[in-house]
C-alpha cells in the first residue's frame, strides 16, 4: 500500500481498540521472569557453550604479539577466537569500526578474543589467560583539544547538509539590538540498558540462527551476512524480547559476530553476553557535543537571526551528532544558520542514542531559549509563543502537517501553575531548599519508514499477525494486536502478534520514534487485504463491509468472519510506503516540559520534585504504553540533565566510568511522580493510522527545563552538562 | 573507580615478559549442594565459581532472574533468600546449601499472578521487562522489611514504625534501576499493594 493522499475516515477512527489504554499483552510473560531474551533460549540451544569477550587494553595501535595458548590449554575451554583465525571478515553496512580488533586496534575495549568454553566460568577464567602484547600510539581523546581540527561531514540523507544559511544571518545578528552568544557542551553518554548485548549462535548446513537483542531484525540479519561474506537468506535472526536498546542495538554489535565465529568454530551453539563493564568502551555511545548558540531579537521578542553550530568528534569513516537539527525547524527567523563540523577522535565508535541530535541539541537550544527570554524581560513561554511558525522556517512554501506547539505551551503552563513562578532568581525558599521552575519546548521529527506485515485468519476466527518489527519496550505486541483487532472486527484475546523473526516481513524495527506509526501501519496495510479476501470469499463487496464484533456485515447481510476461513486459512500481506507528504508537509511532533526542583541552599544538592510534559505526537495509540514511553524520556533526561557522563581519560582515550556504579543513571529517589497530557490530535498526513512517534519527544527539551529550573531556583547558570553540584557549589547564593 | 575490572586480558608493558604464574591447578572445584527454590529442592554439582544467580539461570533455567550487571550495581538479579532480598549474582551458590530460595517464578505465574505482578501490570510499571522480575521480587521485599519496622535512610525517625510513604518506598526500592524509566508507575503499583495490604 502507497500512502500517498493524506488519509480520509479509515476502519482506524472507530478506536474502539485502537486508543484505547490497554494493558500491555506481554505484561504476564514480562512479570513472570516468562519471556524469554537473547541468552534465555534454552530450549533452541540446549547443548550451548559459553563465550566470553577479551576487549583490547590500549585505545589505538597494534597488537605486537596475541598468546592464546595458556587460554587454550585452560580447563574446559573449546576454542579461542581471534582475527587471526576468525577467517575474512568484512565490515557491516552499520559499522564503523571492525567487531574483531587486531592486529590494529581502534578502540578501547575493541574485542580481541573470543574464548569459548564448557562453562560461564571456565570462559571466563580463561579469558583472564589470554596474554596481549601492544604497541600503542597517540590518538585524539579530547573533543575540545580536537575541535580546531574537525571539518564538514559529507551530506547524506540521514543528517542532511552540514551547513545551512538562510537570510544574512551574520548581518541580522549585528544589527539585532538584543544578543545572545553562548557556548554550551553535552558529555558522551551511554545507553545502559539493562540487558547486556547478548546472542546464541547455531549453525545448521551452512545456514547461522542468531537468538539476539536488537532493535531492528533485518539489519542485523544484513549485518551478520555482510560481515561473514554469507548469503543473506543463509541467516535467521530471531528476537522476540529485547531488555531496552535505546540505540545501542540498532545493528551489528560483537556479541551476535563472535557468538557466530565461536559457533562455527565449535561446531556447537555458542552464547555470548558482554560483560557489563565491557558494554560502554565495546559498543556505541552518544557523542559529546560543543554548541554555539547565537539568538538575535527585536526588543518585543522577535527573532531575527538564530544560529547554531555544534562540534562532536567520531572514528575515522563516522558521523556526528546532528544536535543542529532542531534549530532548522523549531523557531521562526528570518536569517538563519547551522553548522556541524565533525573531528577525527579515536574514542569507541559514536552513534545513536534515544533521540540522537534533538536530545542534546535542546539541551543547549532550549537554555539559550531561557536565557534569551531573561535578557527581552519576556516570559520563557510567551518568547517561544512569539517565535512559533506554521511553516517550515527555511522553506515557508512548505507548512507544518500539525503544529500545535502554542497549545502544547500554554497547556503546560496552566496544568503546571506556571503563572506562580517568580521570574527572578533565587526567590522562592522552602526552608533549607531553594525552588525554581523551569520549563522547555519539545520538538522531535516523524520518521515515514516502508514496513510490511502478514495477517492470518483461521477458521476460528483467529488473527495471528506476523512481522520482523521488535518491541524494546515500546508496547509493539499491544499496539499491533489493538491495531488488528480494530481492523478485523475481533478482540484483543483472538489476536496472536509474532515479532522479531527474520522470516516475517521486513517492518520499520524500532528506532528514531519511528517504529510505532510505521509498524502499525504496515499491519493496517496488511489487514486492508485481509478484509478484501475476507469479503471476497463471503461475496460482499469490500467497500462497504464493516468488521466489528468477530461479524462482517454489508448492507442486509451478515456472516461470521470465521466462516470466510472455513475452508482453509487466509493469509494477506502487504507493506506500507510513503509518497512525498512528508516533502510536502514537514512531519514532527512538539511537546512542552514543565520542571519543578529544589536545591538545597548549603549543599548544592538537586531534587526534582515535580515535572509535567505536554506532547502533540498524532493519534495516541495506547495512551497507557505512549505514557510509559514518555515517562521514561522524562527519566532519562533527569539523568542527561544532573548525572550522566561518560568520562574520557584523554591521555589513555577511554571511557573510565563503564560500568553501572560509575556510570550514574536515575534511580527510584530520583524520580518524582510524573505527569503526562496527550493533545487529542491526529494527523492525516502520516499515515492511515494517523499517529506519530512519542518515545523520543519525550526525552527532547527536559535536560534544559531541570537547567533552567535550577537557575530559577538559585540565579546559577550552568552551561555544560551534566549539572552536578561540583560545578556550581561555589556560585550558590549566600544561605542567610 | 568502581567495578575496575576490565576485560580479561592482561595488558603487558613494552617489551617485558608475563611475570611466572604461582603454581597452582586450573582445575576447577565441583561442589554438590541443595537449593530449595520455591519450595523444591534441587541437587545441583556445581563450579565453585559459579554464582547464585547463574546457578538459577544457567543450571535451573529459572531464567526470570536477570543478569544486567553481574556485579551488584543494577538490582536485576534480586531474589529472596530466606526471606530476605539480595543481589544473587553476589553470592556463590554452594554458600546456599538448604536455603530457602524464592525466585520471580515462586511469587506467581501468568495464569496465577501475585498481586505485585498484578499491581505492576495495572499500573504499566515495566517497558522492557528486564528489571522487572527483579523490581518485583525488591518491591514485595521492601513491603516485608517496612512491616518489620526497619528503618531506612529517609526514615526521619528511626523509634517510630517506618511508614509507607512514597519517598520510603522510592528509597528502598533505589537498588533496583529502571534504565526505561518506568518509576512512576513502579512506585504507583507497590502502593496500590501496599495500601491493599494496610
Amino acid at each position: 500500500m502507497k500512502f500517498q493522499t493524506p488519509a480520509g475516515h479509515n476502519p482506524i477512527d472507530r478506536m474502539s481498540v485502537v486508543g484505547q489504554p490497554l494493558d500491555r499483552i506481554d505484561g504476564p510473560l514480562k512479570t513472570t521472569g516468562t519471556a524469554p531474551y537473547a541468552y534465555e533460549q534454552h530450549d533452541a540451544a540446549p547443548d550451548a557453550a559459553y563465550g566470553h569477550v577479551v576487549g583490547a587494553g590500549i585505545a589505538k595501535g597494534r597488537i605486537r604479539r596475541l598468546d592464546i595458548k595458556a587460554a587454550e590449554r585452560a580447563p574446559g575451554v573449546l576454542a579461542v577466537i581471534t582475527a587471526d583465525t576468525a577467517g575474512p571478515l568484512e565490515v557491516g553496512p552499520h559499522n564503523t569500526v571492525p567487531l574483531l580488533g587486531g592486529p590494529e586496534i581502534r578502540h578501547y575495549h575493541q574485542a580481541v578474543a573470543l574464548v569459548v568454553a564448557e562453562s560461564f566460568e571456565a570462559a571466563r577464567a580463561a579469558a583472564g589467560r589470554v596474554r596481549i602484547e601492544y604497541e600503542a600510539h597517540a590518538g585524539a581523546y579530547d573533543l575540545e583539544a580536537a575541535r580546531t581540527t574537525a571539518t564538514a561531514p559529507e551530506a547524506n540523507a540521514q543528517m542532511g547538509e552540514p551547513d545551512t544559511q538562510v537570510g544574512d544571518f551574520l548581518g541580522a545578528f549585528a544589527d539585532a539590538p538584543v544578543r545572545l552568544d553562548e557556548t554550551y557542551t553535552t558529555p558522551d553518554q551511554s545507553h545502559m540498558m539493562m540487558e547486556p548485548h547478548a546472542s546464541i549462535a547455531r549453525w545448521d548446513d551452512g545456514t547461522l540462527t542468531l537468538w539476539t537483542s536488537t532493535q531492528m531484525v533485518e539489519w542485523c540479519a544484513r549485518g551478520i551476512a555482510k560481515t561473514l561474506r554469507m548469503d543473506r537468506s543463509k541467516v535467521h535472526v530471531i528476537s522476540p524480547y529485547i531488555g531496552g536498546g535505546f540505540g545501542g542495538k540498532l545493528f551489528l554489535r560483537a556479541d551476535a559476530l563472535l557468538a557466530a565465529l565461536g559457533a562455527r568454530a565449535t561446531g556447537r551453539p555458542v552464547k555470548v553476553a558482554l560483560h557489563r563493564p565491557l558494554i560502554a568502551n565495546n559498543s556505541t555511545h552518544r557523542p559529546a557535543t560543543i554548541q554555539r548558540v547565537r539568538l538575535g531579537a527585536t526588543r518585543d521578542g522577535v527573532i531575527t537571526a538564530i544560529g547554531h553550530e555544534s562540534w562532536s568528534g567520531d572514528q575515522p569513516g563516522g558521523g556526528p551528532e546532528t544536535a543542529v537539527s532542531q534549530t532548522r525547524l523549531l523557531y521562526a527567523g528570518a536569517n538563519r544558520l547551522t553548522a556541524m563540523r565533525l573531528a577525527v577522535l579515536d574514542l569507541p565508535e559514536g552513534n545513536s542514542m534515544r533521540a540522537p541530535g534533538e536530545a542534546p541539541g535542546m539541551m543547549a537550544l532550549e537554555i539559550a531559549m531561557d536565557e534569551m527570554a531573561e535578557k527581552l524581560r519576556l516570559d520563557p513561554v510567551e518568547f517561544r509563543i512569539r517565535n512559533d511558525t506554521q511553516v517550515d522556517p527555511e522553506n515557508p512554501e512548505r507548512p507544518f502537517s500539525a503544529r500545535p506547539l502554542i497549545t502544547c505551551l500554554q497547556t503546560g503552563a496552566a496544568q503546571f501553575g506556571w503563572q506562580r513562578r517568580d521570574a527572578r532568581p533565587g526567590r522562592v525558599k522552602d526552608g533549607q531548599w531553594l525552588v525554581g521552575l523551569g520549563m522547555a519546548a519539545a520538538f522531535r521529527n516523524n520518521l515515514p519508514m516502508t514496513s510490511g506485515a502478514r495477517v492470518r485468519l483461521d477458521g476460528d476466527g483467529r488473527i495471528t499477525v506476523e512481522t520482523d518489527m521488535t518491541d524494546i519496550g515500546t508496547g509493539s505486541y499491544t499496539i499491533i494486536a489493538q491495531t488488528a483487532a480494530e481492523m478485523m472486527g475481533v478482540r484483543m484475546d483472538q489476536v496472536e502478534v509474532r515479532l522479531g523473526d527474520s522470516t516475517y516481513p521486513v517492518s520499520a524495527g524500532s528506532g528514531g520514534q519511528f517504529g510505532a506509526n510505521n509498524a502499525t501501519s504496515g499491519v493496517y496495510a496488511a489487514c486492508i487485504g485481509l478484509r478484501e479476501e475476507v469479503a471476497r470469499r463471503l461475496g460482499f463487496n469490500s467497500q462497504d463491509a464493516d468488521f466489528a464484533d468477530g461479524q462482517v456485515r454489508s448492507g442486509n447481510r451478515s456472516a461470521p468472519l470465521a466462516s470466510a476461513a472455513a475452508r482453509g486459512e487466509i493469509v494477506a500481506e502487504d507493506r506500507i510506503e510513503y509518497g512525498d507528504l512528508h516533502k510536502t508537509h514537514q512531519q514532527s511532533t512538539f511537546g512542552s516540559h514543565f520542571v519543578e526542583v529544589a536545591v538545597d541552599g548549603a549543599t548544592g544538592e538537586v531534587r526534582v520534585r515535580r515535572m509535567l510534559a505536554v506532547c502533540a505526537a498524532g493519534r495516541i495509540l495506547n495512551p497507557k504504553s505512549a505514557r510509559s514511553q514518555v515517562i521514561g524520556a522524562m527519566t532519562m533526561g533527569v539523568g542527561a540533565a544532573l548525572m550522566e557522563h561518560l568520562k574520557v581519560d584523554t591521555r589513555r582515550g577511554f571511557f573510565v566510568n563503564h560500568d553501572l556504579a560509575s556510570y550514574e543513571v536515575p534511580v527510584h529517589a530520583d524520580i518524582p511522580h510524573q505527569e503526562v497530557i496527550f493533545l487529542d490530535e491526529t494527523d492525516p498526513m502520516s499515515s492511515p493510522m494517523k499517529a506519530k512517534g512519542v518515545g523520543e519527544l519525550g526525552i527532547c527539551g527536559v535536560a534544559a527545563a531541570v537547567a533552567n529550573a535550577i537557575y530559577n531556583a538559585t540565579g546559577v547558570r550552568v552551561r555544560d552538562y551534566p549539572i552536578t553540584l561540583d560545578t556550581y557549589l561555589d556560585r550558590l547564593p549566600d544561605v542567610a | 573507580m568502581a567495578g575496575s575490572a576490565t576485560a580479561g586480558a592482561q595488558a603487558l608493558a613494552k617489551g617485558s615478559e608475563p611475570a611466572p604464574s604461582p603454581p597452582r591447578s586450573l582445575e576447577p572445584v565441583h561442589s554438590r549442594v541443595r537449593l530449595r527454590v520455591n519450595g523444591t529442592d534441587h541437587d545441583l554439582e556445581v563450579d565453585t565459581r559459579t554464582s547464585l544467580l547463574d546457578a538459577l539461570r544457567e543450571h535451573l533455567h529459572l531464567t526470570g532472574t536477570k543478569k544486567g550487571c553481574d556485579h551488584g550495581q543494577c538490582g536485576a538479579c534480586t531474589i529472596m533468600v530466606d526471606g530476605q532480598r539480595i543481589n544473587s549474582c553476589l553470592t556463590l551458590a554452594v554458600m546456599h546449601e538448604g536455603d530457602a530460595i524464592t525466585t520471580i517464578e515462586g511469587l506467581g505465574t501468568p495464569d496465577k499472578l501475585h498481586p505485585m505482578q498484578a499491581a505492576f501490570i495495572s499500573h504499566d510499571g515495566y517497558q522492557c521487562g528486564y528489571c522487572t522480575p527483579g523490581q518485583i521480587c525488591s518491591a514485595v521485599a521492601v513491603l516485608e522489611e517496612i512491616g518489620q519496622g526497619i528503618p531506612s535512610h529517609v526514615t526521619a525517625d528511626i523509634s517510630a514504625a517506618p511508614s509507607l510513604s512514597a519517598d520510603e518506598i522510592r528509597e528502598r526500592m533505589s537498588g533496583n534501576i529502571c534504565r526505561c524509566g518506568a518509576y512512576s508507575n513502579i512506585i504507583e503499583a507497590i502502593t496500590e499493594v501496599a495500601g491493599r495490604r494496610a
